[in-house]
């Protein structure tokens, strides 16, 4: 009888020691909007590679890439990715695709920041008349953008912590619908605002600022820090992602009609 | 009200049209969740009899961290079962990590001390009644054994549910040390959080609704094994 079962509940898909594999440390922006429903099977014709995307936040994911547990890096947060080169747990980093971020927030908009003219002026806006806006606060690529904005604007939003400026500690996605719950303000990017469904009464009230700007780079693990890497798959990934077919198809992803990265140069 | 007719009309839709996504992270749920429901019982259950049984030294102080650790936060132990299995920690050589055998290993932790706690519990209860029995028949250990596990049965279908319970249900250890990969570690739970983050609550609730089901076509098995092995005298 428990030959049996065993037999039944043991057999999974084939373990990968032979199956040609790579497992992406990758972000929940790009997860979520489906980027990687629509590349892997891309790359699976095209390389006969299998992807295993791993989605956390950018902080999450630079630290299981540090620990081994990835072959490919692809995250929003170029000094964080810098410093990850530097100290040696990757190899080069390539610019890869960007968009931007935004604002979202009630309809009505009250705050007029619809006739902003840029992102500081909006932050001074929000900061002054104290409406709630959530902060990530969970180390990831878009909470360190959010910290850079308000530095940038002179303003310490954290001394209000717990008041207005609500730490969440949770995905953008999670995020969003406390937002949506609340009718607050927050910033999120803008491929995780287009694929998200549950808006309720949120819009976008303040894009399209330089500052806004949202670069995505792809770093592979340095096989000499972790021998287990696969980097001949990994290299190979690399390789066709930034050359011109890779480029194409990443700017051929799009949902509603609406491009959601458009690759860098 | 509209929330609830798409929800249950998306919930009706998914099980009506064998939806396939559907059926394979249903599948992987429940072979997961049976597979480290079953491992643990072929070790919790012969400990729960022996602690309840025998009184040796250090007796008392195990049932009371195996108590506790009923209490196991899963993220706690998702975050040290993916410590252990990284491949920079103690197992990573094994390549378990971000794999089903993990999300086993997780739950496996997360159910032995239910399994052996309640064991124990009720074995304890059964001694007390049995004692002097045994000692007047002379029955040897080992059957003493045998007799605790067969009389406490349909205790421990009980048990078997409530660890069936808990291994289903649970997302955060499985998300930490499986990864939510499509078709490979996408479970009915880790599917629900991910649906729920992109605002896609109705599919999210679907599931939800699907989940329950499947925990109601369980418990309805082990129920009807209980009143058939009643009916034809086995009790």
């Amino acid at each position: 009888m428990f030959k049996i079962l065993f037999s039944t509940f043991f057999i999974f898909s084939p373990l990968s020691s032979y199956a040609a594999e790579i497992i992406i440390q990758s972000t929940t922006s790009t997860k979520n909007s489906g980027f990687y429903d629509f590349i892997i099977p891309k790359v699976k014709k095209n390389l006969s590679l299998d992807v295993k995307v791993v989605a956390v936040g950018t902080g999450q994911a630079i630290s299981n890439a540090k620990r081994c547990d990835g072959d490919v890096l692809l995250v929003h947060d170029i000094e964080a990715e810098t410093a990850f080169v530097k100290e040696g747990y990757g190899l080069k980093r390539y610019d890869l695709m960007y968009n931007d971020f935004i604002f979202v927030g009630p309809n009505h908009d009250n705050l007029r920041l619809r006739n902003k003219m840029n992102t500081i002026d909006v932050l001074q806006t929000i900061y002054e008349s104290k409406v709630i806006f959530l902060s990530r606060s969970d180390n990831s690529g878009t909470h360190n953008k959010e910290k850079k904005l308000w530095e940038l604007a002179g303003l310490e939003p954290t001394k209000y912590s717990g008041q207005w400026y609500l730490e969440t500690g949770l995905g953008m996605g999670a995020t969003l619908n406390i937002a949506a719950g609340k009718n607050a303000y927050t910033i999120t990017d803008r491929a995780t605002w287009i694929s998200f469904k549950n808006k309720s009464d949120l819009k976008i009230l303040f894009d399209e600022d330089p500052r806004l700007f949202n670069q995505y780079g792809i770093i592979l693990v340095n096989p000499e820090r972790c021998p287990n890497v696969n980097i001949k798959d990994a290299n190979r990934f690399l390789h066709w992602i930034i050359s011109d077919e890779g480029k194409s198809t990443i700017g051929s992803f799009k949902i509603a009609n609406q491009q959601l990265f458009f690759p860098s140069n | 009200m509209q929330f609830i007719n798409e929800t249950l009309s998306l919930a009706w839709g998914l099980i009506l049209g064998f939806d396939s996504k559907v059926f394979e992270i249903v599948w992987l749920s429940l072979k997961v969740s049976l597979t480290s429901l079953i491992l643990s019982c072929l070790f919790a259950i012969p400990l729960g009899i022996i602690l309840g049984v025998y009184k040796f030294v250090g007796r008392n102080f195990v049932v009371l961290i195996l108590n506790t650790l009923m209490g196991l936060p899963p993220v706690v132990v998702g975050l040290s079962v993916y410590l252990l299995l990284s491949r920079s920690g103690p197992m990573g050589w094994m390549n378990f990590l971000y794999t089903p055998y993990a999300m086993i290993i997780a739950q496996f932790i997360l159910i032995f001390p239910i399994i052996s706690s309640l064991t124990c519990q009720k074995v304890e209860e059964l001694n007390s009644e049995y004692k002097d029995l045994f000692v007047s028949l002379r029955v040897k250990k080992t059957q003493q054994f045998l007799i605790f596990f067969l009389d406490s049965r349909f205790a421990l279908l009980t048990i078997f549910l409530a660890g069936f319970g808990r291994a289903i249900s649970e997302v955060g250890a499985v998300i930490i040390v499986g990864g939510n990969i499509d078709h490979v570690t996408r479970m009915m739970t880790t599917a629900i959080a991910m649906h729920t983050s992109q605002g896609d609550l109705s599919l999210a609730m679907a599931l939800g609704i699907i989940l329950l089901l499947i925990a109601l076509t369980v418990n309805l098995l082990v129920f009807s094994l209980r009143l058939f092995v009643k009916r034809y005298g086995y009790d």
